[in-house]
């Protein structure tokens, strides 16, 4: 019978990426529900070093296929490998992050093996009563929430959006064996041949991983209107993003985009600078902690969603806010 | 060379609204598109056809009879020929049953290189692409920015999160077109004249059923199935201030972001 739950962990150039780690925190709260054990499936070269970390993330069980077939993402090896490890342990549920990687190799595999696999998940529980996957996507760019389920096949597969589900705790572990995996390529599996690897140009920042976002829109008006935003966003050691009309318009680079088309962001502190809050943009920030939102249009469905929403021009408030927060900091340092 | 370019026809989501009272997606008057990646799929095409002379592209929909406006306007861009894969039969399919009618479809007409879009703007699985490939045993490239063909292969520039991989591969292949790859061309007054001219084909449930397992499509052969539906809740209310000075403004965000230890 089907078992377990399996992360397949995404690894570039031999590091591990953060997305792989939080499906770890995710899986380990599903199987608990499911009485069954968390594995976690790490395809590489050079990288069976890795494994322990996989362990102290929470896995139960580390299965390694290490080939230097898989040094760099190819499609067709890496459906290989991950098709004979479910052929082999035969999951219950297989994991993915939704990245460009996974999102890739998901439906190839899922396809090799006919299996349901549903697509860039927010949201995974089991139902009490069947015990099935149940995950939840939005769709229509965010329009509505669907709660997808895989009756018939096994396994029940689903690619999670990064920065989604929460990392989970690092726990010291004292004993590990990772399990190697033999896998039978051809040198024809590498039907894809790599010409080049070419860095991207620009300096590529992880939005999802600050604390601080301050983001604008239209009301910015261009790419020097970013500028107070970016100040502002240095004051309180954050980043800065953007809603898509931004990136459509070439204002700013596309990896700051939040929203459906973009990333799912929830930092501490989400500042909506003249965003009105279309909902493919709400989709990907909604869950941010605390969401201040500075807008001339009260009644815009940003300043609904708000915790604070301040009626108010932002290319006044905002270099005003970055002065005054500047020297509410110095006042702080001067008391102590 | 024979390329197919498979296109979606989508509402235009950017303009889909939820009506405030009943929570519902107003879907009226929602114009129909075609999905953006796919559109810039079939410039790419184009663009090939223009450089490599013998070149044909078909352009391939699975959809309702109404799709035909979608394929009309790629042929007013300069597709050659348009197929509709169409009947009750394929209809709920997911995306692995969706992959397994297209793939049937252009495994009977044959092809040299398939391009999809990454992915739709309705559903944005980015599925259906691969799964195609999966289907006719066929190498896949996707998130594709740059596209051209070398002798029997194609050359394609493959986007990651941080950085690009320049692959060559062998046709027969699928790429999956991102809308970067081309900003596609505005149809020809004489273009789409001649699409009005031309026949577009249908193939339907009889024609494909030797080609695919009767049993893998449409909503029975779908191994996802939507449980339920929903508008996400609104959550609770927040602070909304009005009419006050950017100083004042400006002092009530200070002292929240003090509060919550923020500065």
């Amino acid at each position: 019978m089907s078992k377990d739950v399996f992360v397949v962990i995404e690894q570039r150039e031999g590091h591990v990426q953060k997305v792989g780690l939080e499906l770890l925190g995710e899986a380990q709260k599903l199987a608990a529900v499911l009485g069954e054990k968390v594995v976690a499936v790490l395809l590489g070269s050079n990288i069976a070093g890795k494994a322990k970390m996989l362990y102290e993330y929470g896995a139960d069980k580390v299965l390694v296929v290490d080939d230097p077939m898989l040094q760099h993402y190819v499609t067709e090896p890496y459906a290989k490998a991950l098709t004979t490890i479910i052929n082999i342990y035969d999951p219950n549920v297989v994991l993915f992050g939704a990245s460009s990687i996974g999102r890739d190799l998901a439906p190839r595999v899922a396809g090799r093996v006919h299996t349901g696999l549903t697509a860039d998940c927010t949201k995974l529980d089991i139902d009490p009563e069947t015990k099935l996957l149940l995950m939840t996507r939005p769709a229509f760019g965010g329009n509505i929430m669907a709660t997808i389920v895989c009756k018939n096949y096994r396994p029940q597969m689903a690619t999670v959006r990064p920065g989604v589900m929460k990392m989970p705790e690092r726990k010291e572990v004292a004993e590990y064996e990772p399990e190697i995996v033999r896998v039978a390529f051809e040198p024809s599996d590498m039907n894809v041949a790599i010409l080049d690897v070419l860095p991207k140009t620009t300096k590529s920042v992880d939005i999802t991983e600050a604390k601080v976002l301050v983001s604008g829109g239209r009301a910015t008006g261009g790419s020097e209107g970013y500028e107070p935003l970016r100040k502002l966003a240095e004051v309180l050691g954050g980043e800065v993003a953007s809603s898509r009309v931004g990136i459509d318009s070439g204002w700013i680079e596309k990896d700051r985009q939040v929203g459906q088309t973009g990333k799912t962001v929830r930092p501490n502190l989400y500042i909506a600078c003249g965003i009105s809050g279309a909902i493919q943009h709400l989709a990907g920030m909604e869950d941010s902690e605390f969401i201040l939102a500075i807008n001339k249009d009260a009644s815009c469905p940003m300043m609904e969603i708000a915790d604070l929403g301040i009626e108010g021009d932002i290319k006044k408030i905002i270099p005003k806010l970055t002065e005054e927060i500047i020297k509410f900091k110095a006042s702080k340092a001067v008391d102590k | 060379m024979k390329i197919a370019v498979c296109i979606k026809q989508v509402p235009d989501t950017t303009e889909v609204r939820l009506d405030p009272k009943t929570n519902t997606l107003i879907r009226d008057g929602v114009p129909s598109i075609i999905n953006p990646d796919d559109k810039s799929g079939i410039e790419s095409a184009l663009r090939i056809k223009e450089e490599n002379p013998g070149t044909s592209v078909t352009v391939v929909c699975m959809g309702p009879p109404q799709a035909d406006v979608a394929l009309r306007e790629a042929l007013a861009m300069g597709c050659d020929d348009a197929v509709l894969l169409s009947g009750r039969e394929f209809g709920g399919s997911d995306t692995y049953a969706t992959a397994t009618i297209i793939a049937a479809g252009l495994k009977k007409l044959g092809f040299d290189l398939i391009i999809t879009g990454r992915q739709a703007i309705d559903g944005d699985t980015a599925q259906v692409g691969p799964q195609i490939a999966e289907q006719m045993k066929i190498p896949q490239v996707s998130y594709a920015e740059e596209l051209r063909v070398e002798g029997d292969s194609v050359i394609v520039k493959r986007q990651f999160e941080d950085c690009y991989h320049i692959v060559k591969v062998k046709m027969p292949c699928l790429i999956t077109a991102l809308s970067e790859m081309a900003k596609p061309r505005y149809m020809t007054v004489r273009g789409i004249i001649d699409a009005y001219n031309k026949d577009i084909t249908v193939l339907g449930f009889e024609d494909l059923k030797d080609l695919f397992n009767p049993e893998w499509i449409g909503l029975n052969g779908s191994p996802t199935n939507v449980m339920h539906s929903f508008t996400k809740q609104a959550k609770a209310k927040g602070t909304k201030l009005t009419g006050l000075t950017d100083d004042e403004a400006v002092k009530v965000i200070v002292a929240k972001l003090d509060e919550l230890h923020l500065i």
